[in-house]
């Protein structure tokens, strides 16, 4: 017990660590995922072809993969692009080895990783609406684009809060992914606190604890979000 | 005149020939009325007028531009071509007013107070004064409907185009949405309506067309097609509903 105590403000640390990378993952996965999601739905055969790519890839790789691709793949290839500059034009990008920071591979990784799957929940969403809608709203002399932005995407955004939610938790566990590159989340703090007490048990039962507590928040706050959006414009009279 | 020519239209899903070269003419000022058997094409037809489906084959004028040129401005047409829907199709997470101003908005740029003031008096025109503020689930069918109706009607369409607008309605709900109609058809509105009721195509309609199969089989006035029917596929389909 007093172990833990003692570790508290680490464990405090690694806590908001781990909801940071979470937020800013799921944050801009919503951005790729809009785009993936819309992109998988378009007209031209280029969009959706580069869309379902970009979505089967992800979604059929593990991120521990992508990680090491974005942490170790990326610094590689950029010292190449690098040399290729310097022996063909003299332009210099680097003075020293390239180097990707473990919390700038943290972000893209997770967020493009995340980006895949809200690109499915959008896609979801967008589909789940009637054809009516659509039709109605280009009746009434509206563009695709204004359809899609005033009559679809808000009615798709309410049905897409529980998967975001249930997205967001799943992230919220893989970014302890993230010990393999040394990213101190909370994961990472629990190894670390363990190093110097040597009590694995009692530590690991309380990373997961922490992980536990999170997640239920998370869902209440889902299950909140839903009833409040519930109410308004969905009475069910 | 005639507002909207329909030349060889014919609609291909897949295999399924559903429009099999429709030739029509529709005058300014008139009430169509088309009536047929479930699957004989008219609610395609209809959605073919503002290219909600687009022609496999053949020409759709509306006030002398091809709808089905690449080149033409779709949305900009369609903003002069009303369309009323089987499932009401109103916008659930808005409310009655905001059903009716949205496109006045964002598709005539009006302004908001201006918008509000056409959408309080064409509810007032259907009846629902009362209901501005409410939600489209809080409402009964019938009353969804016109507000359908009054949301077409305030972009000011030159012809109005109605698909079964009372099938998926309960039986006592059915008058409020005909009389709302019938005043229509009384101010000179140019309108096309599928319908399933042949006492409303009897009485407002100028002109009714059969259609069967994918083709109009017959054309006349209301007098002439339920009186004295010629083809006999009218004939058998008439018996069939009328009793």
């Amino acid at each position: 017990m007093d172990i833990i105590i003692k570790a508290l403000p680490a464990f405090g640390f690694g806590v908001y660590q781990t909801l940071k990378i979470t937020l800013l993952a799921v944050g801009l996965g919503c951005i790729f995922g809009l785009i993936g999601g819309l992109g998988r739905l378009s007209r031209h055969k280029v969009i959706r072809f580069l869309a379902t790519c970009y979505v089967d890839f992800i979604r059929g790789t593990p991120l521990l993969v992508q990680i090491f691709i974005v942490y170790f793949g990326f610094p590689q290839l950029l010292k190449e692009l690098d040399m290729l500059l310097r022996s063909q034009f003299g332009i210099v990008l680097f003075q020293t080895n390239p180097h990707i920071d473990a919390f700038v591979a943290a972000v893209i990784s997770c967020s493009i990783n995340s980006g895949a799957y809200v690109a499915e929940i959008f896609r979801a969403g967008i589909q789940s609406i009637e054809k009516g809608q659509m039709e109605a709203a280009l009746s009434l002399g509206m563009t695709p684009r204004q359809a899609m932005r005033y009559i679809i995407l808000p009615q798709a955004f309410r049905r897409i809060v529980p998967p975001l939610g249930n997205e967001f938790i799943a992230m919220l566990k893989d970014t302890s992914l993230l010990v393999v590159i040394g990213y101190v989340e909370l994961t990472r703090t629990g190894q670390l606190i363990i190093a110097d007490t040597f009590r694995p048990f009692e530590i690991w039962m309380f990373v997961a604890l922490l992980y536990l507590i999170m997640t239920l928040s998370i869902s209440r706050l889902v299950d909140f979000t839903e009833r409040r959006l519930g109410v308004r414009g969905h009475h069910q009279s | 005149m005639a507002i909207i020519k329909v030349r060889n239209l014919k609609k291909r899903f897949g295999k399924l020939e559903v429009l099999r070269g429709i030739n029509l003419d529709v005058a300014e000022g008139e009430q169509l009325v088309v009536i047929g058997p479930s699957g004989s094409g008219k609610s395609t037809l209809l959605r073919c007028l503002n290219m909600l489906e687009e022609p496999s084959e053949g020409t759709i004028e509306f006030e002398g531009i091809d709808l089905t040129d690449k080149n033409t401005d779709l949305p900009k047409v369609r903003e002069s071509i009303g369309m009323v829907f089987q499932s009401f199709n109103l916008f659930p997470h808005k409310n009655v007013t905001e059903n009716i101003t949205l496109a006045l908005l964002k598709v005539k740029g009006m302004k908001q107070e201006e918008a509000k003031n056409v959408a309080y008096t064409l509810l007032e025109k259907v009846g629902l004064s009362d209901k501005v503020n409410a939600y489209p689930s809080q409402l009964s069918g019938g009353q969804q409907q016109r507000v359908a109706i009054a949301r077409a009607l305030a972009m000011q369409p030159k012809v109005m185009l109605f698909d079964e607008p009372t099938s998926a309605l309960d039986p006592e709900m059915v008058g409020e949405v005909l009389s709302v109609m019938r005043d229509l058809a009384r101010e000179g509105m140019t309108m096309v309506v599928v319908t399933h009721e042949m006492k409303f195509a009897q009485e407002v309609g100028d002109r009714v067309i059969f259609m069967d199969e994918g083709l109009i089989v017959e054309e006349g006035t209301p007098e002439q097609i339920f009186k004295d029917p010629r083809n006999p596929r009218t004939r058998s389909f008439l018996t069939r509903v009328m009793q």
